[in-house]
């Protein structure tokens, strides 16, 4: 199915881009008119992606670019983010809540556990030293 | 992201303003403990996130740090006003389980 409208984004993998991933992403997915949970949602979802690519795939090299992928649906939002990074051993294991890789600070593990709780559906593929490209998407259900 | 912390009693309340996200975390940790290990004789401790307009499972790593340290010292720990967002990152996350949440 072709999608209604697209949106590309290319950033440096530096936190302080984090927020606006999230907005824009946000501020596009209004062409859907979602709600303002689903909205939340979306920014919410995106933001733990973006930090992923950021603290795991890169291991903090701000000068690497992550790029993020939109497409618009009739009734949902399709969300592609992908990075070069170092990528995910086991993909399985990355996935259950409080399991991380992250060998200092205190990271909570529940990145992929909070994308999988607000969309509608994650998909995850990735190669050791090559990369990682999340797949979300979320149903819109349109506020009459 | 502001902080900004008030002493009354035995509380300390620490209020956060903004955005909690992994850009800001790591000040964010670095304030708090500063703030408990000057106020160990306190006998609670609130997070206020009345001002706070998001917040993604980077706070809930921080927050979970927080509480481990605290009830090391045997000094309880609230979260108060999350909003509709933040709340439900702290559902999901399971940390309604562990801290009050007023």
């Amino acid at each position: 199915m072709e999608p209604l409208n697209c949106m590309k984004l290319e950033i440096s993998a530096k936190s302080s881009n984090e927020a606006f991933a999230r907005s824009t992403v946000a501020a596009f997915s209004m062409l859907l008119n979602p709600t303002l949970e689903e909205i939340n949602d979306i920014k919410t979802a995106v933001s733990e992606a973006v930090t992923n690519c950021i603290i795991h795939a890169y291991e903090g090299r701000d000068m690497e670019t992550i790029n993020i992928t939109t497409r618009l649906f009739e009734d949902n939002i399709e969300i592609i983010i992908c990075d070069t990074g170092k990528g995910i051993v086991d993909i399985d294991k990355a996935m259950q809540p409080f399991y991380t890789t992250a060998s200092s600070d205190e990271r909570s593990g529940m990145g992929f556990t909070m994308i999988k709780a607000l969309m509608s559906s994650l998909h995850v593929e990735s190669a050791v030293n090559k990369g990682t490209t999340i797949i979300m998407s979320k149903i819109i259900n349109s506020e009459e | 992201m502001k902080l900004l912390a008030k002493h009354t009693n035995d509380t300390l309340t620490i209020f956060l303003e903004g955005e909690l996200d992994d850009s800001c975390v790591d000040e964010i940790r670095e304030k708090s403990e500063q703030l408990i290990n000057k106020n160990k004789h306190i006998q609670h401790l609130i997070y206020d996130f009345s001002k706070l307009t998001f917040m993604d499972s980077t706070g809930i790593g921080m927050l979970l740090g927080r509480y481990n340290k605290l009830k090391k010292l045997k000094i309880p720990m609230t979260i108060a006003n999350p909003n509709k967002q933040v709340l439900k990152v702290i559902m999901i996350t399971g940390l309604s389980e562990i801290i009050n949440i007023k």
